[in-house]
């Protein structure tokens, strides 16, 4: 005989053949109910909790997601006849997206995608040794007022517009006032000039009317170059933090052992500021697509898309000359991919260190 | 008992010390020659013969920045964007990281969610752009405009700026808020708003003051979306948006100059283009525009510097 569920909180009254529910269950049910109860009460009570709450998400509401929508133009027919809005277009499944992979403008989105990596990838390889290298150097300064003046110095970069930036990058690379010269080159152009006596990079400065920023071939070193010169001061304050917290005793026990310098660095200090690295690594990682477009934007001209023109900023120019589809197609195809990066490295980074980063 | 120090000990010590001293002034250097080159004369700025110090000493190009109506007028529209900008963004920064940094709200997880995941995605620019402009429309429409007619600074006020991080910052900052303060303040009567008045926000000055300044930084030096919204309102750029269009426009830098717009032909009278070059002029207004940041830098720094290291974001 199999026993019922309901055995448990029902009984069989043998005389009237009637169930009657158990007393238990009875309380459990009044605990259910209530339950239900005070959760509204507890939403009632806090209403002004809610009400805080209320701005934010509507700022986020309004100017983070109802964005997205328009993402579904990328899946309507922007051709229709007599659609005025994107609401009355036909859908168009995902022919955007292959226009974009194999139409005639595939070359123009290969280019910004590949220019979009090349440019991440650098930026990660470059820009991401530098600050533990600089973290390194700032240990070895043992005067806390040396140490301050330099960190002031080298923090400024971080704090000014991406304008200004850009302004001093092309006028400190720009190219001769008089065509087919040397004169009138900015500074730094200048000092290149002298320390590099190849014919050859002479003849790129000569023929550049608007300087090495805006020439196909420099453009992503002077990129890379300035991202360091902005970021790298500021970036290296979190592996500082590292740095120091490593325990003096330490030291002085490799020291008894007879560790030189580079022992020291090999067997105390990565070690410790491992972990910190293996984050910073995969948040950097996890932002490798989102390359700043401001800075692309301010450094590009015509002269040197092949080499600067990212996805943004072309599906940016494509809205401008009236193709605003395949640009919102190119970007959500770019975005896309960012997002998969950032989860795909959150991923890794909470089985390999046990850290999530949100 | 000091030891003596090894050799490569020495020899990585020197060489730190060479290359960060090399690095900071690397650093510094490019507002210096900024500097200079905006005192020097026309001809030593075109033939590029300054190097530190000002060549042919002369103050031609801030007299032409002083007599640039709308270079101060974009340099007061960024000022207004700055402060206004910041105080908007504190206003449901503060308030939502409250509501969020409590235990007892229902939907945290949700809400915290809804605000991570636009650090995740982003609609794109011009989504974002269709979208700005619809619901551009849609505010002045309640007061009464059109969106070509209304100021568009205000838009950017309200709508841009936003920052995910800072919130969790701040959610995070509320969260180490010994919550027995909160209960006496509680037991004594305190309303909702009064905890977070006299409570909350007293005992995370440190990190408010971050934040806010993160925010300030952000909006004074915005440029991308005062650009794209705004092409035609000149009287409404940030100083940004002047400078660029100034060396887009007129220095011949970035592109050649259009007939009329060049150089030559925008220098008003009183002004002589031998001895004032398109190029000082653009170095004076650099210099202007980086002053404020620069003056308060000394200032802010460590709090940035501190911003970092509390910027863990978790959930």
């Amino acid at each position: 005989m199999f026993k019922l569920k309901c055995d448990d909180f029902l009984i069989y009254d043998e005389a009237t053949g009637t169930y009657s529910m158990s007393a238990e269950q009875q309380v459990r049910d009044e605990t259910e109910k209530n339950k239900w109860k005070s959760c509204g009460f507890t939403l009632l009570k806090d209403w002004r909790l809610y009400l805080m709450l209320v701005p934010l998400l509507l700022v986020y509401l309004l100017w983070r997601y109802l964005p997205m929508t328009e993402l579904l133009a990328a899946f309507k027919n922007p051709g229709t006849a007599g659609a005025t809005e994107v609401s009355q277009q036909d859908w168009y499944g995902l022919s955007n997206f292959s226009e974009l992979f194999f139409g005639a403008q595939r070359t123009a989105f290969w280019q910004a995608f590949r220019n979009t990596f090349i440019i991440a990838f650098y930026g990660l390889l470059f820009g991401f040794p530098f600050p533990i290298i600089l973290a390194l150097f700032f240990n070895e300064i043992k005067s806390n007022v040396t140490r301050s003046i330099l960190q002031v110095c080298v923090y400024l970069p971080k704090f000014m517009s991406t304008v200004i930036i850009t302004s001093l990058a092309i006028v400190l690379f720009r190219g001769p006032t008089r065509a087919n010269s040397t004169e009138g080159v900015g500074v730094i152009t200048r000092l290149l000039l002298l320390i590099s006596p190849s014919k050859q990079f002479e003849e790129v400065v000569k023929s550049s009317t608007f300087g090495l920023v805006f020439s196909t071939r420099y453009f992503r070193a002077i990129y890379q170059i300035t991202g360091i010169w902005e970021h790298g001061g500021y970036d290296s304050i979190v592996f500082f933090g590292a740095v120091i917290a490593v325990s003096p005793t330490s030291y002085e026990a490799a020291q008894i052992d007879g560790a030189g310098k580079m022992a020291q660095m090999r067997y105390v200090v990565i070690p410790s500021i491992l972990s910190t690295v293996v984050i910073m690594l995969i948040m950097k990682v996890g932002s490798l697509l989102s390359v700043g477009y401001e800075k692309v934007y301010l450094m590009s001209n015509s002269d040197n898309y092949a080499a600067a023109d990212i996805v943004a900023t072309l599906s940016n120019r494509w809205n401008d000359s009236g193709n605003t589809t395949l640009g919102i197609a190119a970007e959500m195809v770019n975005n896309l991919i960012g997002m998969i990066l950032v989860l795909g490295a959150n991923a890794v980074a909470k089985r390999a260190a046990d850290v999530s980063l949100y | 008992m000091k030891r003596k120090l090894e050799i490569s000990e020495l020899i990585f010590k020197i060489i730190s010390y060479v290359l960060l001293i090399v690095f900071a002034l690397m650093c510094v250097y490019p507002f210096i020659y900024a500097l200079s080159s905006s005192f020097s004369s026309a001809d030593a700025v075109n033939t590029g013969s300054v190097i530190l110090w000002p060549v042919g000493v002369q103050a031609e190009a801030y007299r032409y920045v002083f007599t640039q109506n709308v270079f101060w007028i974009s340099y007061a529209n960024t000022l207004f964007l700055a402060v206004f900008g910041t105080i908007w963004c504190m206003f449901y920064t503060i308030l939502g990281a409250y509501a969020l940094s409590k235990k007892r709200l229902m939907g945290r997880h949700a809400f915290n969610f809804f605000l991570v995941f636009t650090m995740w995605f982003s609609a794109g620019i011009i989504p974002q752009y269709r979208n700005y402009i619809t619901t551009g429309d849609v505010l002045a429409g309640i007061a009464g405009a059109s969106f070509e007619n209304i100021d568009q600074k205000w838009l950017i006020i309200l709508a841009m700026g936003m920052n995910a991080t800072n919130v969790i910052l701040l959610r995070n900052a509320f969260e180490g808020v010994p919550s027995e303060i909160e209960e006496a303040a509680r037991i004594d009567g305190a309303t909702e708003l009064q905890v977070l008045t006299k409570v909350y926000i007293p005992m995370s000055k440190a990190t408010i003051a971050t934040v806010a300044l993160f925010f300030g930084i952000s909006r004074w030096n915005g440029y991308f979306w005062a650009m794209k919204m705004m092409p035609n309102q000149r009287y409404s750029w940030p100083v940004q948006v002047f400078i660029r269009d100034f060396i887009d426009q007129t220095s011949g830098l970035v592109k050649i100059p259009a007939e009329g717009s060049d150089w030559e032909s925008v220098i008003p009278s009183g002004f002589d283009s031998s001895k004032l070059s398109a190029l000082s002029v653009v170095y004076a207004m650099v210099i202007c525009a980086v002053i404020p940041i620069l003056c308060i830098y000394p200032f802010i720094q460590k709090y940035f510097a501190k911003g970092v290291n509390m910027g863990g974001v978790k959930e």
